[in-house]
């Protein structure tokens, strides 16, 4: 019997980038495959192009044996092909069944909806894989883990046999993303075949039936768990031997720089995200806060920083009290922030990459003299950071927008690391990067450490935080449940706090169960 | 990236507006009570006569108040209204209590005005309602669009071209039915400009519409300058007469305001109905909507993100052009420069006011018409008021709406955003 | 790296700086130049060309011309556009048979009248390039000042008078403060949108075109009320200015070309040196390109909206002002034949750069002067209006121009122009 797919020499260019080369993919009936690959290695521009998202520049896709062409998505689900994307295809303000049944709708008397029909079905499919979700819940009302589930019910109500799952953890507690495999497991025994694309060697190992390595958009390997090791899968992935812990000494805390009491922080609807939260972090300690994300962390960044006004509670910093300072009067004291969304919050895309390293300093001297921006010297620090920093772009006057993700990173970090600062707050610092540039930076948040400044690192990647930290706070639902030395930490103890589960009911982490994940 | 909510009200009243509402409607009390009541002498009547003049259908008796009493009345439940939404608030029902409070200090104004007078306050309220009807129909417009994604501020323009147009091929054919199809066919080219700039092209949504406008604007006055001032018969179209619906028309009241009129109104109410229907409960509006809320999601699912935004601009253009008509063969029976006046921008503060649905629209419309019938009427009382600032108020009226004073609602997520289809 | 390493000479520094960001490349030179002049330029000739199509279409005797053969109307539609085109450009640049008979016959004001074309159509280019600042200033910072017209009557309003009204003072205290009370005026009225965008999120847009109405509706009653002219009957019309109010004009009539030219490239010096050489510049230009970074860089969002605003509109308050005190001399309704939103096609067309306002606002100068002449031949000078909204649509949509002439055109970076979300405060 054919497989259920395969893919013969995909193809695929974008201007200055061979996306894909030459890619040969089968996947049999009842199988997970896994696509293992680093950020930007051509993943998710295959699975695009399986999904019709994107046309092959050569190439062929057989179904069954069966040589067919797919221009749009219409004609991937036509063909059987489901997609859950990294980012959820769901409209919030739509309920569950509106979002199912888009596209594919039932109706009566011509064209009206018909939501009891569609809502019927959605609960056959639910028992029947054991997706639990309430179909006429809106989906704005539903934690990440539900909505994940109806996505994956989007496609066995359209009938998909060949499912691909991109990224599907990034968002999810370790409890979750277990329950996760255990319903793709499901699946594969109901004979459903499935591509399950990641960066997360642990995860590969654990659920896949095959695994494929890709790397600069070409195959590189293909292996099974039995005989793979995470070494070895992160050597092919990379491309060579990589570090999977970060070097670091013992942290050596000195006084306290920021200190946290009682905060309480809305959000843009008014919502208390941040419930009554306290923590100090040291000079020369790094202070990870792992949860979910959407549980207070993004609004106690804020806070800290001065972007959002705490409702009550103080936070001092270097003992001085800037619960209501403004974001500059914040930077000034020397506290230096690297922004989750670096495109959205922390660089101007369309400026060069002088203006946006002097965008913290621009007004003060040497950079200006009275209201008089200095060009000259302006350009000349930005040339030397350029270099310092190893920030690959053809010139200081080149729009920040036109350089890769992991160089406008490196624009921030050498606008924040160049100054003299004492606090570092750093959001998802790595989010999106590829293996060199996570090392790079991991390097250099923990040389400030070293060098004596107070960090707060916030992550959802639980594993970037258990790495880089001297000490975790976990967030669930705006509060601190707990603090816990780097030390005495596992994931799992973590990922039940992370999940609501209360300290005493996780019980205390046992010795030796430590495992230090690399992030990738 | 999505994120965890629990529980979210999404309809939640922040405290500070619920206080400066409170205040805002206190404050209307207290002019009601300085301004009016105690302006007003003891004893005086104010006659509302409530039959349009020249109508024989659903006559209703006059309405005679004494001022006084009906002054403190009104001004007294003002007062208790404020008082609750400045203490605990109304939660849901905010806006709807502003409305009445806003009515109630109108009408004490009116009674103010008319005080030892007499005001043909259905005369004002039918006026209201045919001011309403292009205000509407460019909500309508505006929310076709704007659900699915494009927001759309040519309508001003649209509507204008469509006026012309209406006005000349209805002059020139004797028949106010070509008129109004070419009305509407002129307006649907426009609106196939601006799709093809916006959703084609990708460029700003805001710049294409003004570059409509200014393209309408130009082009209305050079024909109008050209042709319509210098052969006058080229600017006489045919207008639509009023049409009494049997029985209905005469029901007192409401009869003259909505039985008994205009083609345009009885197209109003229709159109009404079909959009909010075809937008909440059809798999056409299920589409439209999923478009302007989360394209590549829809585009996932396989539905064409493109084609849907041009169906919803182009219908759009449809709606626009029959405003645009409206007010050379609805109304007026002449074409004048400029004679939009805002009209399709104070439609879209009207979309906004009504949280992009057709019902909200339709209701922000006719107070928007009201603000506007107020306006006029009240020179003739001779209040003192120029006429000027009279005729700023629909201005003014949009501009506190779109503050936020009265509460914003949910945009359509991805609204003036282009599809890039990578 | 790319620091500039020798100075050019001044037509490319000039020329380049029209194409000030956003660039990629740096590709330098003449060549650059050409690139960049490129689209404006065939976006121009379209337009012309469009506007001559429809003047054709409009024309009765070419459409009679038609009736009799093929022949005869290609014939009469070749002259009515060689006409039109003819009368355009003689009204905008002179006729130089006219000045060659003017000199020839030596009469002093012959000569002034023939030479008058290019004065007068600095002098229309004059209000473009103020109106044109404001709304490129606004594009910089990220806001949509449709409100220029309104701005622009304003200012007319307040320097007219401080014209009148105030009496006795010499004139060079008298000039300068009536035309700062018009750049009030105009502040005043681009700060109410800019404080409600800033405080409310009330889009600018709607906001300010309302504005654009409540100022008509208010000169209106000014003009037929507190400020009309003793004995004009309820006409509205303002009393004429001072002597010592006026802008000085520089030669004897018909020329009517004035000071106020060099005042308004004064001022596009001003506003280039705010936005690109000093910390205000950088603080606008980063919170109109991108708020949320330049809030995170500690910026303050309201003050440079507001900011932004009232400065759009002192701008535009001075070209309203600059009608009033060195062309008109008196206030009346028809004061501006549209220079607020033609304002928005120009600034556009200059890729909202100061050196980008002055070449397009001398383009408009010109094509408003010769549309005069080209009244004469019963067009009504609304053409202009309908080249300018043609030629910006293909300014702004540069893909077009691509198509219809089949020309490699630089894909430039989009415009730091806020899109379409109505409700700031809801985001």
């Amino acid at each position: 019997m054919p497989p259920v797919l395969e893919l013969k020499g995909i193809t695929k260019r974008f201007p200055g980038v061979l996306a894909n080369d030459h890619i040969d993919l089968t996947l049999n009936e009842g199988e997970i495959l896994a696509l293992l690959g680093e950020n930007g290695a051509g993943k998710s521009t295959l699975m695009n192009i399986l999904y019709g998202l994107y046309q092959p520049d050569e190439g062929e896709v057989f179904i069954r044996g069966e040589k067919i062409t797919i221009h749009s998505p219409i004609d991937a689900i036509r063909a059987g092909i489901g997609m859950v994307h990294q980012h959820f295809m769901l409209i919030p303000v739509f309920t569950v069944t509106e979002n199912i049944m888009l596209g594919a709708e039932s109706v009566r008397m011509g064209d009206f909806l018909d939501r009891p029909a569609a809502a019927a079905r959605i609960r056959e499919i639910s028992s029947r894989y054991g997706l639990e979700v309430d179909p006429n819940a809106y989906v704005r009302d539903l934690p990440v883990g539900v909505q994940q589930r109806v996505e994956i019910i989007k496609l066995l109500y359209r009938e998909a046999n060949i499912l691909i799952f991109d990224e599907p953890t990034a968002v999810l507690t370790p409890q979750e993303a277990d329950e996760l495999f255990v319903i793709m497991r499901e699946l594969a025994r109901q004979g459903k075949s499935i591509i399950f694309i990641t960066h997360k060697l642990r995860e590969v190992l654990d659920v896949a039936d095959r695994i494929m390595v890709i790397r600069r958009g070409a195959v590189v390997g293909e292996t099974v768990p039995a005989q793979a090791d995470r070494q070895t899968l992160a050597a092919m992935m990379v491309g060579r031997e990589v570090r999977l812990e970060v070097e670091k000494r013992i942290a050596r805390a000195g006084d306290v720089v920021l200190e946290v009491h009682d905060l309480v922080v809305t959000d843009a609807q008014k919502q208390i995200t941040v419930d009554g939260v306290s923590f100090d972090v040291r000079a020369g300690e790094i202070l990870g806060v792992a949860g979910v994300q959407g549980n207070g962390q993004t609004e106690l960044v804020e806070a800290v920083t001065g972007l959002r006004q705490p409702v009550s509670g103080s936070i001092r910093l270097l003992g001085q009290d800037v619960t209501r300072a403004t974001p500059r009067e914040i930077i000034e004291l020397g506290t230096a922030h690297v922004p989750e969304d670096r495109q959205r919050d922390g660089l101007v895309l369309s400026f060069p990459v002088a203006e946006n390293i002097v965008l913290c300093t621009y007004y003060k001297p040497p950079f200006a003299r009275g209201v008089q921006l200095q060009r000259e010297i302006i350009y000349e620090t930005a040339n030397r950071l350029i270099a310092d920093f190893d920030i690959r772009t053809p010139s200081a006057s080149t729009t920040v927008g036109s350089l890769s993700g992991g160089n406008q990173q490196k624009v921030i970090i050498a606008r924040e690391f160049s100054r003299p600062i004492h606090l570092l707050v750093a959001s998802q610092p790595t989010r999106g990067l590829d293996v060199g540039s996570i090392e790079y930076i991991h390097q250099r948040i923990v040389q400030k450490r070293d060098e004596g400044c107070a960090v707060l690192l916030v992550s959802p990647e639980l594993d970037e935080v258990m790495e880089l930290s001297d000490r975790i706070a976990v967030m669930y639902r705006g509060k601190i449940v707990a603090i816990v030395p780097a030390e005495s930490a596992t994931k799992s103890y973590i990922g039940l706090l992370m999940a609501g589960v209360s300290p005493e009911q996780a019980g205390a982490p046992q010795e030796g169960e430590r495992i230090v994940e690399s992030t990738f | 990236m999505a994120t965890i909510v629990v529980h979210r009200k999404w309809e939640a009243v922040s405290p500070t507006r619920q206080r400066v509402m409170g205040l805002v409607e206190l404050g209307s009390a207290l002019i009601m009570l300085l301004v009016f009541t105690l302006k007003v002498q003891p004893g005086q009547m104010a006659t509302f006569v409530m039959t349009p003049g020249g109508l024989t259908q659903g006559i209703a008796g006059n309405w005679v108040v004494p001022a006084f009493s009906t002054l403190m009345a009104l001004t007294v439940v003002n007062f208790l209204l404020g008082m609750v939404q400045l203490v605990r608030g109304f939660g849901r029902w905010t806006n709807a209590v502003l409305g009445v409070v806003v009515a109630f200090f109108v009408f004490s104004f009116l009674t103010w005005a008319t005080a030892g007078k007499s005001l043909n306050l259905l005369g004002m309220l039918s006026a209201a309602v045919l001011l309403a009807v292009p205000i509407i129909l460019g909500a309508f417009s505006g929310v076709l669009c704007e659900r699915a994604g494009v927001v759309n501020i040519a309508i001003e323009g649209m509507m204008l071209m469509a006026a012309m147009v209406g006005a000349l091929v209805g002059s020139v054919t004797k028949n106010m039915w070509m008129g109004l199809l070419a009305a509407v066919a002129s307006s649907v080219l426009l609106a196939w400009v601006h799709a093809v700039l916006s959703i084609k092209y990708k460029i700003n949504q805001i710049i294409s519409g003004t570059v409509i406008n200014i393209f309408s604007t130009g082009m209305t006055s050079y024909l109008s300058s050209k042709f319509l001032q210098t052969y006058q018969e080229l600017n006489n179209p045919p207008i639509f007469p009023r049409v009494p619906i049997p029985l209905l028309a005469d029901i007192p009241i409401l009869g003259p305001l909505f039985f008994n009129t205009n083609l345009f109104v009885y197209l109003v109410f229709l159109l009404l109905i079909i959009l909010q229907v075809a937008l909440f409960t059809t798999r056409w509006g299920l589409r439209l909507r999923s478009v302007g809320e989360h394209p590549k999601a829809a585009d996932t699912l396989g539905i064409n993100v493109f084609a849907t935004r041009y169906m919803a601009v182009l219908l759009g253009g449809v709606v626009a052009g029959i405003g645009g008509a409206f007010f050379t063969l609805g109304s007026v029976g002449r074409f004048d420069e400029m004679m939009t006046a805002g009209k399709g921008f104070i439609g879209l503060a009207a979309m906004i006011f009504g949280n992009w649905t057709p019902l909200g629209a339709f209701f922000a419309g006719l107070l928007f018409g009201f603000t506007d019938s107020v306006a006029t009427k009240l020179t003739i009382l001779g209040t003192g008021i120029p006429i000027q600032f009279m005729a700023m108020a629909p201005y003014i009226t949009t501009m506190v709406v779109l503050a936020g004073l009265v509460g914003r609602g949910q945009m359509p997520a991805a609204d003036g955003t282009p599809y890039e289809k990578e | 790296m790319s620091k500039p390493e020798n100075k050019p000479d001044v037509g490319k520094v000039f020329l380049e700086e029209v194409t000030r960001p956003p660039v990629n490349e740096r590709v330098r030179g003449w060549q650059r130049v050409g690139r960049v002049l490129l689209v404006p330029a065939l976006a121009v000739v379209t337009g012309l060309l469009l506007g001559a199509v429809l003047i054709i279409l409009t024309s009765e005797s070419v459409w009679e011309a038609f009736r009799v053969s093929l022949g005869s109307g290609l014939v009469t539609a070749w002259n009515t556009i060689v006409q039109a085109y003819t009368a355009l450009f003689t009204g905008a640049l002179g006729d130089p048979v006219r000045i060659v008979q003017a000199f020839q016959s030596g009469d002093a004001l012959e000569i002034r009248r023939a030479l008058n074309p290019i004065p007068e159509s600095l002098v229309n280019a004059t209000p473009y390039i103020f109106a044109g600042l404001a709304v490129a200033l606004g594009f910089r910072s990220g806001l949509f000042n449709i409100g220029v017209e309104g701005q622009l009557f304003m200012g007319a309003a307040a320097a007219t008078y401080v014209g009148y009204a105030v009496k006795g003072l010499p004139g060079f205290i008298h000039m300068p403060l009536a035309f700062l009370a018009g750049a009030l005026g105009g502040a005043v009225w681009g700060f109410i949108p800019g404080w409600l965008k800033a405080k409310t999120g009330g889009h600018e847009v709607i906001n300010t075109i309302m504005m654009n109405w409540i100022a008509f509706r208010l000169t209106e009653w000014l003009l037929g009320g507190p400020m009309t002219r003793p004995g004009s009957g309820g006409l509205p019309i303002s009393p004429m200015i001072e002597k010592t109010a006026e802008i000085p004009q520089f030669f004897p009539a018909p020329i009517r070309f004035h000071l106020g030219f060099f005042i308004a490239l004064g001022m596009a010096w001003l506003v280039h040196w705010l936005l690109f050489k000093t910390t205000w510049g950088f603080d606008l230009r980063t919170v109109g390109a991108n708020p949320n970074a330049a809030r995170y860089a500690g910026m303050n969002i309201t003050r440079n909206i507001i900011l932004a605003m009232t400065l759009s509109g002192a701008l535009a308050g001075m070209a309203g002002a600059n009608q009033i005190l060195a062309v008109n001399r008196s206030m009346a309704l028809g004061l501006s034949p549209g220079y607020g939103f033609d304002s928005i096609a120009l600034a556009l067309l200059g890729n909202s750069t100061p050196v980008g306002v002055i070449l397009s606002s001398l383009l408009f100068g010109a094509l408003r002067n010769g549309a005069t002449r080209m009244e004469l031949l019963r067009i009504p000078n609304d053409i202009v209006s309908i080249i300018q909204a043609l030629i910006l649509v293909f300014v702004a949509a540069p893909a077009i121009i691509r198509t219809i002439y089949r020309v490699k055109v630089p894909k430039e970076a989009e415009e730091a122009v806020f899109v379409g979300s109505w409700g700031g405060g809801n985001k």
